[in-house]
């Protein structure tokens, strides 16, 4: 099996790494690059948790290839703050309990930081939806729609 | 120095809601779950799993997976030990399938090599040869004479001659006189449910790195809601010595009861053992499904009689629950929790633990409850349908109170569930307007909570600040109570605490983090730790002073003297005390060890509106509002997440998870896609209540929360639904399809 040899761009920084040909994006950040914020959930598309943006486009990286990161750029949880301050999303997401395990967050934050770019202003249900691929198991949701919408408003104010 | 013993209701630090501490981790990507580990040499292990749902071994032949390049060992059954105890046998037995394979996913021999590439090659060079048995996934088929046996020999004492050898024991409670009792009765309702085995659906999948020398020396890593259990079994399995058996818990993506058992780390360590190598072994979701515990499935009878003005006169309950392959005891706790709710004079539940051939199953919140009191509440509801009662009325006629003689035995303390009632009749959700398909209901729900064993250390630095070491791993924000209970006791602030989870060597051995039992026992254990510290430096503190150490009391994270006799001295705050401690005998800590009771039952209290799409048979969840005895709520915000949470993974419960098993007892549906869990857009926002009736057994009031949440979901859904549509379904999940076909037969 030929090796890829693939240079992208992660959270602003130069990466670059080699990959086998059916090598999953999740793979290698977390295998490959030492980023293990996102997480494997399924493997299969169904659970969000390995959610980060590629260009600017929210996807589940485990259904990326490696390969497909050739000249993109990329986003992950680990490049959401700045420093060490945090983005409103993870700040409200602490204050509010939106989390228990946390282990769904990382995802949760990236996909919801994706809505917030697009759509400042989402209703409950516009963060339900855009949501919905993304599995909690742990809070029942109440408490991350709740914290999107804060953190939101926050956002809209600055 | 004198210590306030008696239940405190008066908090400063109790009761906020402050910043958990593990936060800005898990909100970075910096928390370390079970699979984000590595070690230097890694090799990466692999399971070969039984597509068949019952078959005999003939053979087994592992030459060519170990002679390909790249394979560093191969393990099955032969490689691990041989327990004494039939619970460790069993365990191991679900590790490495021995002789049989029980169901489908049932692992039959491991890997590990290189990398993953390697690995998966190697499975495929495992020869194994099957005699294919025949197989039996059904609770009621394989309590039939004539079913096909899953493991011979294995029923207890308990089990009537005659009965099917997958019957593994009976259990029976109640009181009263039955035929008495429904001879008052002015109605009676008799009905047979079944539910559907459902998986606790933990996002983060089992995952462990093992390291194991040949000389029996260990670590492991894993996610665990008990370390300390992990330990044991381990040392069991591996035939190793616990002391030599380092267990490490990670940050745990959520567990619900499904990982307070060993699935992989057996194997892994095996593996290591051979290898010579650590060895990372992580369960795909699809192996999750298949061969880690779901809950049971069950087939009930209920039998409820009822006077004209609601009064129960006679309640009996049959519950069959099998539990997969392995003798299990889950129907003891089904049958005990069924009629908790209420005051009867005759009562009866009767309880048969049943084998097939589906996987082990493993606890899951309140596990045994929810299906059990879903059929009681079901037949509660059907009673003041047809007697033209009001449901919570009736329920609160019939409500188990402090002096109840509960269904299962003991007499009821201070419980709160009349508070919990009265608070869901006065809330506005109660009384608001339904639309058309429109359906309210209700559910009582209930948990006998645990305390159990249970070590804290709490160290005073030389800064004043505290660190607080326990044994339970934190699966939803416990950290942060621990601290809270520190802080309070010892009059500092929260944020003077630091709370670790530590591993099997640094602290005795605490019970696995089950039966809503960290806050209420790890906090009762961190309060009475504080509380030995106190005494050290209040005596500390009498020694400077030169005054009897009983002149000097506790306030506010300071010795004062206790009054004017006392002597007249300035307050010593926690830090001036901890600055000088070298000079007045050493470093100064507090630990307390204990085996908690008084855990203090829950109960709860849910109200659900539906609408049933007529042309699909779809529920839509409305509004749904859940009312709780916290006793006291340490974080509210975090009670609210266990009522929240339990509250949704009920209604997941009720409208769409379930093992869906083919004719071959193959599982039909191992994936978040086919099995459904439910989404934020499935879902409205989930109200809390919490009630707090202090529970006499904790310093602080405290009781468990994380459990009664998922049980009253179930019932108060069908009881929703059967008002939106007038038809009273029976069977668990109510799958768009089974309630259309229900309604056009209506
Ligand atoms: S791991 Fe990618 S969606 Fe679940
Ligand atoms: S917080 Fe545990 S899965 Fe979301």
């Amino acid at each position: 099996m030929k090796n890829f040899h693939v240079s992208t761009t992660i959270n602003g920084d130069d990466a670059e790494f080699i990959c086998t040909p059916d090598e999953t994006l999740l793979d290698v950040l977390r295998n490959r690059l030492g980023l293990t914020g996102a997480k494997e959930g399924c493997g299969t598309g169904d659970c969000g948790a390995c959610s980060v943006t590629l260009n600017g486009r929210l996807v589940c990286s485990c259904l990326v290839l490696g390969a497909e990161a050739e000249g993109a750029e990329i986003e992950t949880i680990e490049g959401m703050a700045d420093g060490d301050d945090l983005h409103p999303l993870q700040r409200v997401f602490i204050d509010k309990a939106a989390l228990q395990c946390g282990v769904c967050t990382p995802g949760i934050l990236v996909a919801a930081r994706s809505l917030l770019e697009k759509n400042p202003e989402p209703t409950d249900e516009e963060i339900r939806y855009w949501l919905a691929g993304n599995l909690c198991r742990c809070t029942g949701y109440d408490k991350i729609i709740k914290a999107v919408q804060i953190a939101a408003a926050e956002m809209r104010s600055v | 120095m004198a210590l306030d013993t008696s239940n405190k209701r008066e908090f400063k630090v109790v009761g906020t809601r402050v910043q958990r501490p593990d936060g800005i981790d898990k909100v970075t990507g910096k928390a370390m779950y079970g699979a984000d580990v590595t070690a230097p040499g890694m090799l990466i292990g692999r399971i070969l799993r039984s597509p068949h749902a019952h078959a005999r071994i003939v053979s087994l032949d592992t030459s060519a997976a170990e002679a390909l390049k790249g394979v560093k060992a191969v393990v099955t059954t032969a490689d691990l030990s041989t327990p004494e105890d039939d619970y460790f046998a069993d365990i191991r037995d679900n590790c490495l399938a021995r002789e049989k394979v029980l169901y489908d996913g049932h692992a039959v021999a491991a890997v590990a090599a290189t990398n993953k590439h390697v690995a998966k090659e190697a499975l495929k060079l495992i020869k194994v040869e099957y005699e294919i048995l025949s197989h039996v996934t059904d609770v009621d088929e394989a309590m039939k004479a004539d079913a096909p046996i899953v493991q011979e020999g294995r029923a207890d004492e308990s089990v009537h001659e005659g009965w099917s050898q997958n019957v593994t024991s009976h259990f029976e409670f109640g009181h009263g006189d039955l035929e008495a009792g429904f001879a008052k009765a002015d109605k009676i309702v008799e009905r047979t449910f079944k539910t559907a085995a459902t998986h606790q659906g933990y996002i983060e999948p089992h995952a462990c790195l093992a390291s194991l020398g040949t000389d029996g020396r260990g670590e492991l890593w894993c996610c665990t809601q008990g370390q300390f259990l992990v330990r044991t079994k381990c040392a069991e399995i591996l035939g190793i010595e616990a002391s030599q058996l380092r267990v490490t818990a990670s940050e745990i993506g959520g567990g619900f009861g499904g990982k307070t058992t060993v699935f992989i780390e057996p194997v892994a360590l095996a593996l290591s053992r051979k290898a010579g190598r650590p060895v990372k072994l992580v369960m795909s979701r699809e192996e999750v499904f298949r061969a880690s515990g779901p809950t049971v499935s069950s087939s009930i009878d209920v039998k409820i009689g009822m006077t004209k003005d609601g009064r129960i006169t006679a309640g009996q309950a049959k519950l069959r629950y099998q539990g997969g392959a392995f003798p299990n005891g889950t129907v003891e706790f089904g049958s005990q929790a069924a009629f908790a709710a209420y005051d009867l004079e005759a009562v009866q539940t009767l309880g048969w633990n049943v084998m097939t051939n589906r996987p082990k199953e493993i606890s899951y919140r309140a596990p045994g409850a929810p299906m059990a009191i879903y059929a009681v509440e079901s037949v509660v509801d059907e009673l003041c349908q047809e007697l033209s009662l009001d449901p919570l009325e009736t329920r609160l006629k019939n409500a188990a109170r402090k002096g109840t003689l509960s269904s299962y035995g003991p007499t009821f303390n201070d419980i709160g569930l009349v508070a919990t009632l009265e608070a869901a009749k006065t809330h506005p959700h109660y009384s608001a307007p339904l639309g058309k398909n429109q359906g309210r209901g209700l559910s009582c729900g209930f948990w006998f909570n645990f305390g159990g064993n249970t070590c804290v250390s709490l160290n005073l630095n030389s800064d004043g600040t505290v660190g607080v070491v326990e044994g339970n791993p934190d699966i939803g924000g416990s950290r942060a109570s621990i601290s809270m209970m520190a802080a309070e006791e010892l009059g500092i602030p929260y944020e003077k605490v630091r709370t670790v989870i530590t591993d099997t060597n640094s602290l005795g051995y605490n019970d696995v983090t089950d039966g809503s039992r960290v806050t209420f026992a790890v906090g009762l254990a961190t309060i009475e730790a504080a509380r030995a510290a106190i005494k050290i430096m209040c005596s500390r503190v009498a020694k400077i002073w030169g005054i009897d150490e009983e002149a000097v009391v506790w306030e506010d994270g300071c010795a004062k003297p206790s009054g004017p006799n006392a002597g007249e001295f300035p307050p010593m705050t926690i830090a001036e005390i901890a600055a000088i401690a070298d000079n007045t005998g050493g470093p100064i800590a507090g630990h307390h060890e204990v085996n908690a009771d008084g855990a203090g039952v829950s109960f709860g209290v849910h109200i659900v509106d539906t609408e049933v799409d007529p042309e699909t048979g779809a529920t839509k969840i409305l509004r749904y509002t859940v009312f709780q005895d916290a006793g006291k709520a340490v974080h509210p915000d975090y009670v609210e997440g266990q009522m929240q949470g339990g509250a949704v993974q009920g209604i997941g419960w009720a409208l769409n998870e379930e093992y869906i098993y083919g004719e071959d007892g193959r599982l039909q549906n191992p994936g978040f896609l086919d099995y459904r869990i439910p989404v934020a857009s499935d879902l409205p926002p989930i109200d809390t209540v919490i009630l707090e009736i202090p529970n006499p057994g904790h310093p602080y009031g405290v009781r468990g929360v994380g459990e009664t949440s998922i049980v009253p979901p179930l019932a108060a859904i069908s009881n929703a639904v059967s008002r939106a549509t007038g038809v009273r379904m029976t069977e668990l999940p109510m799958s768009p399809p089974k309630l259309l076909k229900a309604m056009s037969e209506r």
